[in-house]
């Protein structure tokens, strides 16, 4: 129950933003369930909307509910009996706000994946105990270790199926970390669970007292939140120059931005890229009073000491940390466009507040997502694939690698002719 | 946000909302020839403006408002938008569907489904297309409703408005694709990320000024099934048999056209009562909306248009 002390509490809980990936059949929609029902992410309208008996007037646990019916929110979804698209659900709890993109399981369904997961800072990787590791585990596995998302928790659900059996959770366990040190992710969470009793969800059961870790909402709570993005070298790609040309501020010239990383102070030297500009920082305006210092991802306004010349695309940073500048790069890409990539055709990219026009130099290879071997001599990336590419620019990008920062290391392919977002890249 | 707090590099998530949205918006008016931001009236529409006038400060609003009027709106709603739109001088647009207005469409004679769709979709869609607009912002949230759970932050409109809710863009990063063909349009949900009760803690933390409805105070209301319909001398004639009009301490949750809009019986009359409110809630805020009801109601109007 909220009260007036703790109003100001639930205003300063952190934001962390997940993806939760899995099969309907590996119990995803009930987690989701549990999760809005647990922590009362869901209204009871919007529950007996889709509660299973009809003539039901109160949802006591989640088992009442047609959660598929919750959760797939277009019509042609509940037609078909699929979920086609990514959703987006939000819950909190007295430690923190949650958004979570609810990502469709199916093959063919990896570009809403890849969108769902490339914002999130946790991956929840849902796998049905009875099934153990499969092959569609190891491609949602890979490709979240693609998008570097800094915390990865493998839920082994349906634990209350397989007798709460320890050995079957450790089986699974040994896989998991097995493949994922192959791609050299290493920090990995596992925990056994069943979503159904709710077991290990938001607490603990007696059923499964073997396993000593936090159950999934407690290690939601304690995760770090944005991977010290603040502690990174500066970096804020102008959005837009902000020129009031009123009465009072005639001449005023305020560089806009959200910080992609790192953090800024009155006085630090910067440089603008590429016109390699330098001055200092003046002022940080926001509408709430000019701050001392700002740091990512906040939203600012910079005002600099000398006139030099600043425009969208470019990008402030420190002066001797500079991003790296190239008119070729090589990128991991994830294909998400009807028609394949090919050798020589032609996109737009944008990366960060910029957009060049770039041509595939060449496909480096593309990955077998179930090996994870290179096959060198693809000739096209159809929908869905993966590999890596190498790009020649019309003109320089000022990048860092994705693996170093997620903002400036990233980048959409934009269909020329259909104006199609048809490819994410991560620059090596 | 407190000194301490931004000493530690933590954005709240409020803030961290906050700065989400003011650069969904910062982003609209460097990729789009002109756009308009569609004005309401109601809460979100004031957190909406609030994070515009943010976002450019300290610069005026570089756009307009817009705010399709059905001419069923509460009056306390026309008197609060007049006064603050001129209190932080920004430029407002009011447009109706004249034709239906004069024809008296309402929603007891054709149905609630007609009288939005004539009042509202086409309403709309003629002020989009008189004053050729490529983007425009909505208020909208994805906590609000199922199919919007599903909507993109830039949602891809084609010449006619519709959406196709099986052929959307996929939306990577914060990297927001603006491109369009001629004649398309996008429609932009800065706030798609908030929640009900994010909206109200902003409000409460940020002294956004809303409409008075919003408090509870003692109203004239006839009560309907479930819900606490508005009472006004000059509606004496939408009575049912049998209703009487009584004073009532209630308030609106959410506020749209007059009838079809119901209050909730409440006690909130400040901010911090709102937010207990709001917390203690079990029931979605759309459910005194009318509009909501039918089987997938929402979903379809918006593939007609519907902001």
């Amino acid at each position: 129950m909220m009260t007036k002390l703790n109003i100001k509490m639930t205003e300063e809980i952190e934001l962390l933003r997940l993806v939760t990936v899995g099969s309907v059949d590996d119990g995803k929609s009930t987690l989701i369930g549990r999760l809005l029902v647990d922590t009362k992410g869901a209204f009871e309208d919007q529950l007996l909307a889709v509660r299973k008996k009809k003539g039901t007037t109160h949802i006591a646990s989640a088992a009442e509910i047609d959660l598929a019916m919750l959760t797939d929110g277009l019509s042609a979804e509940r037609e078909q009996g699929i979920t086609i698209d990514v959703a987006y659900r939000y819950f909190a709890t007295p430690k923190r706000k949650f958004i979570m993109a609810d990502c469709p399981g199916h093959e063919q369904y990896t570009r809403n994946m890849v969108t769902g997961a490339s914002t999130a800072h946790a991956a929840i990787i849902l796998i049905d105990a009875r099934n153990g590791v499969l092959a569609q585990t190891k491609r949602h596995t890979h490709i979240l270790g693609l998008l570097n998302i800094p915390h990865l928790i493998v839920a082994v659900n349906k634990m209350d199926m397989v007798g709460h059996d320890q050995t079957v959770f450790e089986q699974i366990r040994t896989d998991m970390q097995e493949y994922c040190a192959k791609q050299g992710i290493n920090d990995l969470i596992c925990l056994p669970m069943s979503a159904l009793d709710g077991d290990m969800v938001a607490v603990r059961g007696d059923k499964m007292d073997w396993y000593e870790g936090a159950t999934l909402l407690e290690t939601l709570e304690t995760l770090s939140a944005l991977g010290g993005i603040d502690s990174k070298p500066f970096r804020m790609p102008v959005q837009l120059v902000n020129r009031p040309q009123t009465a009072e501020l005639p001449d005023y010239r305020g560089f806009m931005g959200t910080i992609a990383s790192g953090t800024v102070k009155v006085g630090d030297e910067v440089v603008s890229v590429p016109s390699g500009n330098a001055s200092t920082v003046k002022e940080i305006v926001t509408f709430d009073g000019n701050l001392q210092e700002a740091f990512a991802p906040q939203s600012v306004t910079l005002t600099l000491n000398d006139e030099i010349d600043v425009s969208r695309g470019d990008m402030l940073t420190h002066v001797g940390d500079k991003a790296s500048d190239s008119k070729e790069l090589k990128a991991n890409i994830c294909w998400i466009g009807d028609e394949p990539l090919t050798n020589r055709s032609k996109y737009v990219i944008k990366h960060t507040s910029n957009s060049v026009k770039a041509m595939v130099a060449s496909i480096d290879f593309k990955t077998d997502i179930h090996t994870l071997d290179h096959l060198e001599d693809a000739d096209e990336l159809a929908m869905n694939e993966i590999g890596q590419i190498t790009l020649k620019l019309m003109k320089p990008l000022h990048y860092d690698s994705y693996a170093d920062n997620r903002t400036t290391g990233s980048f959409i392919m934009i269909d020329t002719f259909t104006n199609n977002t048809v490819g994410a890249g991560m620059i090596v | 946000m407190s000194e301490s707090k931004i000493s530690e590099h933590r954005l709240t998530q409020l803030k961290a909302l906050e700065a989400e949205s003011i650069h969904i918006i910062r982003e609209v008016v460097a990729e789009f020839r002109n756009p308009v931001m569609l004005y309401s009236v109601g809460k979100d529409s004031s957190v909406m403006l609030h994070l515009a006038r943010k976002a450019f400060y300290p610069a005026p609003l570089p756009f307009s408002l817009l705010h399709v009027d059905t001419g069923y709106k509460f009056k306390e709603m026309y008197e609060f938008r007049d006064n603050y739109c001129k209190e932080v001088g920004a430029d407002l647009i009011v447009r109706r569907n004249e034709d239906a207005i004069a024809k008296g469409v309402n929603p007891k004679d054709h149905g609630v489904a007609r009288c939005c769709g004539a009042l509202k979709t086409k309403g709309l869609l003629d002020a989009l297309e008189e004053g050729e607009y490529d983007a425009a912002f909505g208020g909208a949230r994805r906590d609000e409703e199922r199919s919007r759970a599903k909507e993109r932050v830039f949602s891809m409109r084609d010449e006619f408005g519709q959406w196709d809710p099986k052929n959307q863009r996929p939306e990577l990063w914060s990297l927001y694709n603006g491109k369009i063909h001629d004649g398309e349009s996008v429609r932009v949900f800065p706030i798609s990320n908030w929640t009900e009760m994010d909206v109200w803690l902003y409000i409460r933390e940020e002294n956004i000024p809303i409409v008075p409805l919003y408090f509870a105070k003692e109203r004239l209301m006839v009560e309907r099934k479930n819900f606490l319909i508005p009472y006004y001398e000059e509606n004496k004639n939408q009575l049912l048999e049998g209703e009487e009009p009584k004073m009532i301490m209630s308030r609106f949750r959410t506020l749209g056209c007059s009838p079809c809009t119901g209050a909730v019986h409440s006690d909130a009359t400040n901010m911090d009562e709102i937010v207990i409110e709001a917390a203690a809630a079990r029931r979605s805020e759309r459910e005194t909306r009318i509009i909501d009801h039918g089987s997938n109601s929402m979903e379809d109007k918006k593939k007609e248009g519907y902001f």
